[in-house]
């Protein structure tokens, strides 16, 4: 590993006065120290955000406020998240290890780096990692990358769970930085790889995540499901965050489709959505609306499985909905 | 840099460098050998400790980011000579075979039996569940065992968890 200068932050504002080139916010390390080991990241500097005092999920009116520091333990076990975005909770509770959820933390969750072998391997060219050596995953091992959104230099995927459950709950998170505050609405953070896959996110150099605001629950019947590869401590292969009202008249009110493992970002499925809307909750549309939303699919020959699953997905996941 | 750290109930201060991880803290300087380097990748958990009472992956873990912490090592779960419940349980019922993991699978079902709330297989969110096998069997999904010894290990945490 790098040698580097560690140094611990009081305060939001002190973090962001502490930022220079080559620093690196450090928060529960899960990912950003397995890197760093790994050689993939290498900051001259950490300054420890893991501390601040950012680290309590309160109710303000009829949102919730999750600060930046929470442990994902925390988030997934917090009464007022399990009542109210079950989704959320569900999520988290999906993702990593019991360990790791205790240390990571909801900022950290949100900017972990995707999982792709090729990014992890310094000694293979990565766009990603080192901008403009090459896709080695495009002509080789794809299987678990992008069907969504990938770009000819880029088909890594996000890997994380409780970001796709916050695109379809439409939360907003809360930055600061040498540019002053923002607010950044889901799915809105991640980005996709374009040409510049080396940006995960639209953040700037320097901006600190200080908060998750969640707004009242949708209406509706939400659920996450995650498929994966074997039945706990896995990423998704494809994964789903889903909010379906139906009427009494059995027609669709309103629905939310948010898709993990298949794109750069957080997917919304958006022409689905739009289909769905206004029509009947039946498992034909949910069918002709789950293939509307895969015609933007864009497989290659080892992740082509992705296609007929995230149908598979939709379609099974908006019938218990409905149900 | 100087840190201090309550190591199984006793002060300790090291002169780290920033990059050592906890788990090489534990192992090179203090002797404790116990926590195990097994992946150093936050994979497998046998690294597993507790930090403040919560179970972490001591790999993960950079030294100088725990200043301050409160970390138990397998070797500060007994009591004197009396062994943890857990320790117990693991040797009446045969829950290791080259033992390799059994530190981290340890001090990871001491933290987890102190973990409230639902897990991923929890159907209701809203209710605490039992520790039945399936809880068992999710909760400690983060520690793998080559030998595969799950079977009995899931029995002797089930008999503490009781």
């Amino acid at each position: 590993m790098k040698p580097f200068d560690y140094t611990r932050a009081a305060s939001a504002a002190q973090a962001v006065r502490e930022y220079a080139p080559g620093t690196m916010y450090l928060g529960g390390g899960t990912n950003l120290v397995d890197l760093m080991r790994l050689g993939v990241a290498e900051p001259d500097r950490l300054v420890d955000v893991s501390r601040l005092p950012l680290d309590t999920i309160e109710s303000v009116r009829d949102r919730v406020r999750v600060g930046a520091a929470v442990r994902n333990t925390d988030l997934a076990v917090d009464p007022m998240i399990r009542a109210r975005y079950p989704m959320l909770a569900r999520a988290v509770l999906t993702g990593a290890s019991g360990q790791v959820r205790n240390v990571a933390t909801v900022a950290g969750n949100l900017l972990q780096r995707t999982r792709c072998a090729y990014f992890q391997d310094v000694t293979r060219p990565c766009n990603k990692r080192r901008p403009g050596s090459g896709c080695p995953a495009i002509a080789g091992d794809h299987t678990n990358l992008a069907i969504f959104g990938a770009s000819e230099a880029c088909v890594a995927t996000h890997p994380s769970d409780m970001a796709v459950a916050l695109a379809a709950l439409e939360a907003e998170v809360h930055v600061t930085g040498p540019g002053g505050d923002r607010i950044i609405p889901m799915p809105g953070l991640h980005r996709l790889p374009g040409e510049e896959p080396e940006r995960d996110t639209v953040l700037e150099p320097g901006d600190l995540i200080t908060a998750v605001e969640l707004p009242p629950p949708p209406t509706g019947a939400t659920v996450y499901r995650k498929v994966r590869e074997r039945a706990s401590f896995a990423f998704a292969l494809v994964s789903i965050a889903a909010v379906l009202d139906v009427g009494e008249d059995g027609v669709v009110a309103g629905c939310r489709i948010a898709l993990g493992g298949v794109a750069h970002a957080p997917w919304r499925a958006e022409r689905a959505e739009q289909a769905l809307i206004g029509g009947p909750a039946t498992g034909e549309a949910f069918l002709r609306a789950a293939e509307a939303e895969l015609e933007q699919a864009g497989p290659l020959p080892r992740n082509a499985y992705k296609v007929p699953l995230t149908r598979n997905l939709i379609v099974s996941t908006l019938e218990g909905l409905a149900s | 840099m100087e840190i201090t750290l309550q190591v199984n109930g006793r002060p300790r201060t090291v002169d780290v460098d920033p990059r050592m991880s906890l788990l090489d803290l534990l192992r090179e300087r203090l002797g404790l050998i116990g926590a195990k380097k097994g992946c150093d990748h936050g994979q497998c958990g046998a690294c597993t400790v507790l930090i403040d009472g919560r179970r972490a992956l001591s790999c993960l873990a950079l030294g100088v980011a725990v200043d301050g912490s409160e970390v138990t090592t397998v070797e500060g779960l007994a009591d004197g000579d009396e062994l943890h419940p857990l320790q117990a349980a693991f040797i009446e019922h045969d829950a290791f075979q080259c033992g390799y993991c059994t530190p981290g699978q340890l001090c990871s079902a001491a933290g987890m039996l102190g973990e409230p709330g639902p897990s991923a297989v929890t159907e209701d969110l809203l209710v605490d569940p039992g520790l039945t096998p399936e809880e068992i069997r999710e909760r400690m999904s983060g520690n793998l065992c080559r030998c595969g010894a799950y079977v009995n290990i899931v029995t002797a945490i089930s008999e503490v968890a009781r």
